[in-house]
């Protein structure tokens, strides 16, 4: 950690790079690019949530004047088994699978050929042209039912992994997973309470804004470009690569600007069917996803059920807790089960505990990350736990949580010690927050829940060149979607002590920019900021040693101060200090250009702890919920641009409220997903929410040079429980399964 | 989305004259107000070849004028247009709430509520008031034209009584009388932006004691097309509008419901919800009606 406590850049908020061509419509995201020949192309989708593919003809749609390109999985080298690349991106064959059918379509939606046409009518004729024959199979849809031993299966060659005996027959359990520590036994023997209840959360979808889109390009050597929108380019190219068995470098990957991912635009769907249409057309070919077909075949987060038992002494010191956690991993294996379990008890210091976790296969797409992914459905259970258990032991919800809370040093349920954390301070200033201090207005009910996620490091590169001028150009590869140009940019005006003005940012493609993982797990301004600032530091070594032989001195006789090269103390101080400006004057006599450059997999990312709380109003005759208020407090480590720190809390909370409120994914008895689009898929829209008040706690992260923890995903967990909590302390139950929508509100007033 | 041709005809004669060429040649005609529903439906649901004939052109759709005992609003108004007319929103404050409902500021520029009572869905936001306020469709056709009240207007999902050569002209509302007030409430899960998943319209006069000499109820989202309920009026007039009557009203609403269970809402839900907003939307009218005096 810098002993450096008054920053000049950082904790400034300047506007961000990007801003300006975002707000005026010239910047160009994934659906923008057209080149000269372009074709179209189209995936044709299954209409069954499970059946066998007998036959697909695909003859008359090639005959179809206007199509360039057909393909179906038949097309698409066989899948082998192996890492896909990215974060969480599991198994390639079930990417590929998942990507184009092979033998078997396994949820509505599930693409299993595409076309590529001069124009998308001719593109969707030749979709109605491919005739396809189908054995329809049983869907499997419900979590629960799905688990039984005699259940239909999704895929008869799932046999679970992590059983203490290897399994000896096919199941929808993908695999299972158990954390524990003491005796759960004794430690509710101890209890003086036991608090327990049953949690259902139905899948939901990110929602970004900006549908899945890709162009792509092959030349006669077989050598790709691809242009998409997502979270990582690099991820994607090696995905591609592995799914099409080609080689690494004649794939060329180039991130357009990106309306929102929220972990869902970690993974390919569209552009590897891109790049096989463009081989065989010899054409560019674009494929843009509609808004229902990013609703049926893109990843939302898993659904789940979850069961918790949690004990404690009269002062509320817990002594056992158990949870028990399955999660929807849709077609293919690789539900968030993991990051759920571990999450589940993290910010609290435990004894006894025990977490079981279930990865389900169900007949429904394939899950992907959203905002930490897994821990918003198994932390929504538990924080509505301690909430029971607070009005049990009539102890302040806060209180209770301080009894327990994980600080420096404690063990965390997931393994490792914490180091410095801020669980206890954001806990603390929720206690001393006037939204709190203040009476809960008439009719409303209070909810407060704590939220935690790991947050990530992982590959990140960065150059930094310095311009004729001294101005500066940064070069990394992690897509900007919060913000991250700016934060870099602050950085870097921090380290090298040049003002913001004069640094730029360039979000390099594959062949411009060292690898960099996704723009996922809260890691960019982390990661690829330490990135940023040790290329800076690369840079200010060199510059003294430019310095150094402009006046004849040795480089350890030279410092670096405000952007400025000055002798060191005590040397010739009639030596006038050399801007960056004017070393590059001279930088051609002195080695030439310069370039700061460093690669690194970050280590250390530092726990991200919140705690939210909130007013939210009920209906009492029509369970309408209105949320009235709600104060988000996290600890930021540093807040290197407090605006976009803000603006990740507020959109997490929004996103978390969406959650419980009103979003889920409703599937009729065939699996068809019955609400693909905003108008059934309910999403707040602004006027349903109040300002989201925050207040940012900076504990610094001893990891990172500046003290900055992730702050993108911890924001999504806790308003779910604060949320299910509000509405309990309304109207005197509670509703344990989500969303808790009108009709679900109703009902239970109408039970009570 | 689906290709069309558009024409943009001068005069009534011109409409109903294309109107019955083209459906006599087997094609297909379909009029377009504001395009809000139409273009959404050229795009999505429905993407077969068709002649767009807008009609905003026709001073008779266009005209908006209050009279002395009634007020006709022309078929292609946009809600806009109705919303910002400060006499008409004095007059009749629950209909013009209703036009404020549908879409969103940009919809509402373009955005009808002859277009809303055409496009005949249960959901329309603009019905329930237009029955609840004693609306009449002034109806063109090649033979001339014919009045319909709003109510026997709609006679399914998506259906209603224009045969093809006809288009809807405007509305014929009566005006309030001394007083009078009519609200409009729906329920949606959130506050904009969103489908009614129950819409209640109250008209009712009071006289000078207080006393409920005439109402009208017209309910939406809760049958295959919008109702007017007339048990609901029965146990609102004779009364002072009080709790009681306004929750024999609201079982009237429930009763009359024959909603069905979707991703919107459970039947229970809706019985219920249409009670609910009988309840509020009668309470608003009677107040205005008293504050009118
Ligand atoms: C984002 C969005 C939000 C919406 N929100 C709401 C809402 O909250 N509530 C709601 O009720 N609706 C809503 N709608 C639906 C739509 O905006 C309304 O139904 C609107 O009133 C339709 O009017 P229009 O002038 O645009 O009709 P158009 O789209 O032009 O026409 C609608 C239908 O009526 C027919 N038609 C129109 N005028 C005539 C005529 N004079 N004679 C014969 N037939 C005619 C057309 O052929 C068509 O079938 C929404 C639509 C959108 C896109």
């Amino acid at each position: 950690m810098a002993e450096a406590t008054e920053f000049k850049a950082i904790g400034t908020r300047p506007v961000r790079p990007d801003g300006v061509d975002k707000v005026t419509g010239r910047a160009q995201f994934g659906a923008d690019l057209n080149l000269p020949n372009m074709l179209y192309g189209k995936v044709l989708r299954s209409p069954h949530a499970h059946a066998r593919i007998r036959r697909i003809d695909l003859d008359a749609a090639r005959a179809m004047p206007g199509v360039h390109a057909v393909v179906s999985g038949a097309d698409f080298p066989g899948a082998q088994h192996g890492e896909i690349g990215g974060e969480g991106g599991g198994d390639v064959a079930d990417v590929a699978k998942n990507v184009m059918a092979r033998d078997k379509v396994l949820y509505h939606g599930h693409p299993l050929a595409a076309v590529a046409a001069t124009s998308q009518a001719i593109a969707e004729a030749a979709l109605a042209a491919i005739e396809v024959e189908y054995e329809v199979l049983t869907p499997v849809l419900d979590l629960e039912a799905a688990m039984a031993p005699d259940a239909v299966l999704v895929n008869e060659n799932c046999f679970t992994k992590n059983l203490p005996e290897p399994a000896e027959k096919p199941s929808n359990i993908a695999s299972v997973m158990t954390l524990a520590r003491g005796n759960v036994d004794e430690g509710f023997e101890l209890a003086d309470v036991i608090v327990e209840g049953e949690y259902r959360i139905p899948m939901a979808h990110q929602g970004y804004i900006e549908p899945h889109a890709c162009t792509a390009t092959v030349n006669e050597s077989g050598q790709a470009t691809v242009w998409t929108c997502t979270q990582g380019h690099f991820a994607l190219r090696t995905q591609t690569a592995n799914i099409l068995d080609m080689s690494v470098a004649d794939l060329k990957f180039i991130a357009s600007e990106i309306g929102g991912g929220f972990g869902g635009k970690t993974v390919v769907y569209l552009e590897p069917v891109a790049v096989m249409l463009s081989t065989q057309a010899r054409r560019p070919v674009k494929m843009v996803m509609s808004r229902e077909e990013v609703f049926r075949a893109s990843g939302p987060a898993a659904g789940s059920c979850a069961k918790i038992r949690v004990g404690a002494k009269k002062d509320g010191t817990i002594t056992a807790a158990t949870a028990w956690l399955a999660y929807e991993a849709g077609a293919f294996e690789g539900a968030p089960m993991g990051p759920g379990a571990m999450c589940v008890f993290a910010p609290y210091d435990l004894e006894n505990f025990r977490v079981e976790g279930f990865d389900v296969l169900v007949n429904k797409p394939k899950v992907a990350a959203y905002r930490a992914p897994g821990a918003p459905q198994s932390m929504h259970a538990m924080e509505s736990a301690l909430d029971d258990l607070a009005r049990e032991l009539n102890m302040d919800p806060i209180d209770l949580r301080l009894k327990n809370a994980v600080a420096e040093g404690s063990q965390a349920a997931y393994g490792p010690k914490f180091p410095a954390i801020g669980f206890r301070e954001c806990l603390e200033a929720a206690k001393a927050h006037p939204n709190y201090q203040k009476p809960v207005p008439e009719g409303a009910g209070r909810g407060v829940a704590a939220g935690f996620w790991f947050n990530a490091g992982m590959e990140s590169s960065a150059e930094v060149h310095i311009n004729e001028d001294g101005t500066v150009q940064i070069i990394e590869g992690s897509p900007d979607i919060g913000g991250s140009r700016a934060s870099m940019a602050l950085m870097a005006a921090e380290t090298l002590g040049v003002p913001y003005e004069k640094i730029r940012v360039l979000v390099g493609d594959t062949e411009a920019s060292g690898f960099n993982n996704v723009t996922g797990g809260s890691r960019t301004t982390f990661a690829t900021g330490m990135a940023v600032i040790q290329a800076c530091e690369d840079i200010i070594a060199q510059c003294k040693d430019r310095a150094a032989k402009t006046w004849g001195v040795d480089a350890d006789q030279v410092e670096w101060e405000d952007g400025q090269a000055i002798p060191a103390p005590g040397v010739n101080a009639e030596l006038k200090p050399l801007t960056l400006a004017e070393i590059m004057k001279t930088a051609a006599r002195t080695g030439g250009p310069i370039l700061g450059r460093a690669a690194l997999n970050a280590r250390g990312p530092g726990a991200g702890f919140s705690v939210n709380f909130g007013d939210l109003k009920v209906d009492r005759e029509t369970g309408k919920v209105d949320v009235l208020s709600f104060t988000a407090i996290q600890d930021a480590g540093k807040a290197i641009h407090p605006a976009y720190v803000e603006g990740q809390m507020q959109g997490g909370a929004v996103q978390g409220l969406g959650w419980a409120l009103n979003e889920e994914y409703i599937f009729d008895g065939n699996g068809v997903l019955e609400n693909p689009g905003f108008l059934d898929y309910r999403i707040p829209v602004a006027s349903d929410m109040p300002m989201i008040d925050t207040q940012i706690i900076e504990v610094p992260n001893p990891s990172h040079p500046f003290g900055v923890r992730g702050v993108g995903e911890t924001p999504i967990v806790a308003p779910l429980a604060v949320a299910a909590n509000a509405v309990r302390d309304a109207i005197g139950r509670r509703v344990h399964d989500l969303p808790l929508s009108p009709p679900n509100v109703l009902a239970a007033i109408e039970e009570g | 989305m689906g290709s069309f041709a558009y024409v943009a005809p001068k005069s009534v004669a011109e409409v109903t004259g294309l109107l019955s060429e083209i459906a006599g040649s087997g094609s297909r005609a379909q009029i377009m107000a504001g395009g809000t529903d139409v273009l959404v439906q050229l795009k999505t649901v429905d993407r077969s070849a068709r002649t767009l004939v807008d009609i905003k052109g026709l001073p008779e759709t266009a005209r908006l004028e209050i009279g002395e005992s009634e007020t006709y609003i022309g078929a292609a108004i946009p809600s806009a247009v109705l919303n910002e007319n400060a006499d008409l929103t004095a007059l009749f404050p629950g209909l013009t709430e209703a036009a404020d409902l549908i879409g969103s500021t940009q919809i509402q520029g373009r955005a009808s509520i002859g277009g809303n009572l055409c496009n005949s869905s249960p959901a329309g936001d603009s019905i329930p008031a237009l029955i609840a306020n004693g609306a009449v469709c002034v109806i063109a056709g090649t033979g001339g034209e014919r009045v319909l009240p709003v109510e026997d207007f709609v006679t399914g999902v998506g259906r209603n009584a224009l045969a093809d050569d006809e288009f809807l002209l405007g509305l014929k509302i009566p005006n309030p009388g001394p007083r009078t007030g009519d609200a409009y409430l729906r329920f949606i899960p959130r506050t904009e932006m969103d489908i009614a998943v129950a819409g209640c319209g109250v008209r009712l006069d009071l006289d000078e004691q207080g006393i409920c000499t005439a109402a009208r109820v017209g309910i939406g989202a809760v049958a295959p097309t919008a109702l007017l309920v007339p048990k609901a009026a029965e146990a609102l007039i004779g009364t002072a509008v009080d709790d009681a009557a306004l929750a024999a009203a609201a079982d009237a609403c429930s009763e009359a419901a024959s909603p069905i269970s979707d991703k919107r809402g459970t039947v229970a839900f809706r019985r219920k919800i249409i009670g609910v907003l009988m309840k509020r939307a009668g309470a608003i009218a009677r107040d205005r009606a008293a504050a009118r005096s």
